[in-house]
């Protein structure tokens, strides 16, 4: 099953988008959340990210999503700590963080693939709320 | 073949970014988030603390220490552009490897690819590319004339210096500046500043070990 990391600046927003997901989701997916930096800081750590992506991926990949400006720069670093064969199972979602996940956690509970995951999380981009 | 080391060389760099702690701050407060001074010092604290409890092995093992401990304490873009600037160098020393200029040329090389492809930057959009690429290419022209490593990071630190003066007069492009457009015009920008503190420092590193030899 496809594995999640939701990375955000703070540590709560990640944890709360996780245990978000879980609930709509169910158990079996697994959510790694990597939110803040040391001391509960607010940002972003490539070492925490690396971590999560581990945990994640079981296997068959993993799907990155995340919040804002240098999150997308501490994925990348954490991606170049990966060895050739699991850098080429994670993928980094384009997408809303809170859409995103639910609709790729959603999907992944599905037994879905790694293109499919991040492709329904991408397709949060188009959700309207009203 | 040089002598010094790793550590002397990141002390050097590590008491010029405390010493100009508020002065980076300052710069970042114009046209960001007034953390780089704070972070940068941080994370060199942090460098020097981990080079002090164990000697690395070798260049390559430090090096990497170093960029470790860089992306996992500054924080912020800088963190996981300067710590894939020391991965990268490091990557291109094999184990044993000593310090020598055309080593450093290539090391040198290496940084700033990993750090135009970490922050997806080119020369003109006001990052720490507009310091590094100058550096690079007066080095290159320094060592392919003849010039010692002392005189190749001298026209390094000069031509980074042009660099931030060039930043002055162009809008940021990338990272949080760029939300500022045309305002962020007449503010030099942080990262190639600190860029130019870290040549500086290393200038002083090498003139150091220059006169031991």
């Amino acid at each position: 099953m496809v594995g999640l990391v939701i990375v955000s600046h703070s540590e709560k927003i990640a944890e709360g988008v996780r245990d978000l997901a879980k609930q709509i989701a169910g158990e079996a997916v697994r959510i790694e959340a990597a939110g803040g930096v040391a001391d509960h800081k607010i940002g972003t750590d490539a070492l925490r990210i690396e971590h999560a992506i581990r945990l994640a991926d079981t296997g068959d990949g993993a799907v990155v999503l995340l919040d804002l400006g240098s999150a997308v720069l501490s994925t990348e670093t954490a991606l170049e700590f990966l060895d050739d064969a699991r850098r080429g199972r994670v993928l980094i979602a384009d997408a809303p963080l809170v859409e995103g996940t639910m609709t790729a956690a959603i999907c992944a509970s599905t037994g879905a693939s790694l293109k499919e995951v991040v492709s329904a999380a991408k397709e949060a981009c188009n959700a309207n709320k009203l | 073949m040089m002598k010094g080391s790793l550590k002397s060389a990141m002390e050097e760099i590590a008491s010029a970014i405390k010493a100009n702690k508020d002065y980076l701050t300052d710069l970042d407060r114009e046209i960001g988030d007034a953390d780089h001074g704070i972070n940068m010092a941080r994370g060199f604290d942090a460098v020097m603390a981990k080079l002090n409890s164990a000697e690395p092995a070798d260049l390559s093992s430090g090096l990497r220490q170093v960029a470790l401990t860089l992306i996992s304490t500054v924080g912020g873009a800088s963190g996981p552009l300067y710590g894939t600037a020391f991965l990268r160098a490091g990557k291109t020393v094999r184990q044993g490897d000593m310090l020598n200029p055309k080593l450093a040329l290539s090391m040198f090389r290496a940084a700033v690819d990993g750090v135009e492809e970490r922050g997806k930057a080119e020369e003109g959009d006001k990052t720490m590319v507009d310091a590094l690429e100058p550096a690079y290419r007066a080095f290159e022209d320094t060592l392919k004339s003849g010039g010692d490593f002392p005189e190749c990071l001298e026209a390094a630190r000069d031509a980074a210096k042009k660099g931030v003066e060039y930043t002055k007069t162009i809008p940021a492009k990338k990272g949080r500046a760029s939300y500022l457009g045309e305002r962020s015009i007449g503010h030099q920008d942080p990262g190639a500043t600190s860029v130019w503190i870290i040549l500086n420092a290393l200038l002083q590193y090498a003139q150091k070990i220059h006169k031991e030899q």
